[in-house]
């Protein structure tokens, strides 16, 4: 691999792209395509290009079997995002616990008196209201967004943003009860019930967590089930 | 816990200080693999590590490739199968087959 492909996949990374790469298989020359470019020492055929460029869009990995040789090509997508919102004790756990699960984590949160640094060493901390913040940052469908404040000067407009972007994980912390009196303001907004199932409320899988480690473990395990299965998978 | 992104950073920091660097990259998968394709090791030419291809049944043999790969410049592409336990020899003991691609960083 060439330190320029190297370096491209690594910039593209950064700018949360995904880039496809594809390298023939005996004599190691690569073409990195990245949107509308594609750059590298291996020259495809118009068919092969196409399938490169197939293989980008649906974001699977494959071999390609040329006149010239086996291709192999590797989607290479940025790290999954999760957005926390509310830097609370929950948010401790579960930041350092996603950032192991090779999600990259940002914790909202304008109370300065809870994103500090001493409390969240190491992890992206953000003061912006968090409406402010996830119009910057751009919850897209390798994202998540979990609500964890209690308080829905804080927690709606962010639920409002998730719902607004396709973000593959939507979660919100609260009883049964809080969660039905949340559904209701939101659908004052103008949000359908279909956008509100999309919500997971109470958050977490039910494993009778009681610790904040604890529900942080529930509600990365959710995560991963959405993420992996798709909401067709979860139980009743 | 180390992803795609994060092993190829670690590779071009490794690149960066000097070192040479190979990439081990699962291309294929056949039954039961314990890492999926795309899955990947990267090498420095000192025997460091990190990721993984398999569930460390062929990690080892891996690297003896990859210093060869950082040595030579060629690429090079390694088939393992079932693990044969009673000769100790180098496989999967969970009954796949993997087809992993070597290549250096240049």
């Amino acid at each position: 691999m060439k330190g320029r492909i190297l370096d491209r996949v690594a910039e593209a990374t950064r700018a949360h792209r995904s880039v496809a790469l594809a390298t023939d298989l005996i004599t190691g020359r690569q073409l990195l395509l990245d949107g509308d470019t594609a750059e590298g020492d291996l020259t495809l055929n118009d068919a092969a290009l196409a399938r490169l460029r197939e293989a980008w869009r649906s974001g699977r990995n494959r071999t390609i079997e040329s006149a010239g040789g086996r291709i192999f090509v590797e989607v290479l997508t940025p790290p999954m995002r999760c957005f926390v919102i509310g830097a609370v004790h929950i948010a401790q756990p579960l930041s350092q616990m996603l950032a192991m699960a090779d999600y990259a984590v940002t914790v909202i949160d304008p109370r300065g008196a809870f994103a500090t640094e001493a409390r969240f060493p190491g992890v992206d901390l953000v003061t912006e209201w968090p409406d402010e913040a996830l119009e910057r940052l751009q919850p897209d469908r390798g994202s998540a967004v979990v609500a964890l404040t209690h308080d829905p000067k804080l927690d709606d407009p962010a639920l409002a943003a998730a719902l607004r972007s396709d973000c593959f994980y939507v979660g919100a912390l609260g009883s049964r009860r809080n969660h039905a009196t949340r559904c209701a303001r939101l659908k004052e907004l103008g949000f359908t019930d279909d956008d509100l199932a999309r919500i997971h409320g109470p958050i977490g899988l039910a494993i009778g967590a009681v610790s904040p480690a604890e529900v942080a473990i529930s509600i990365a395990a959710e995560m991963t089930q959405i993420l992996r299965h798709g909401k067709a998978a979860e139980t009743a | 816990m180390s992803d795609t992104a994060e092993i190829l950073e670690q590779a071009a920091r490794w690149r960066e200080a000097g070192a040479g660097v190979a990439l081990a990259t699962v291309v294929t998968t056949w039954g039961s693999s314990p890492r999926p394709v795309g899955a990947k090791l990267a090498v420095d030419d000192k025997g460091a590590m990190l990721g993984s291809v398999s569930g460390g049944c062929v990690e080892g043999a891996v690297v003896e490739e990859a210093l060869a790969v950082i040595r030579d410049g060629k690429p090079r592409l390694l088939d393992f199968g079932v693990s044969d336990n009673q000769a100790w020899e180098v496989g999967l003991a969970c009954g796949g087959k993997i087809q992993i691609f070597v290549e250096r960083v240049e």
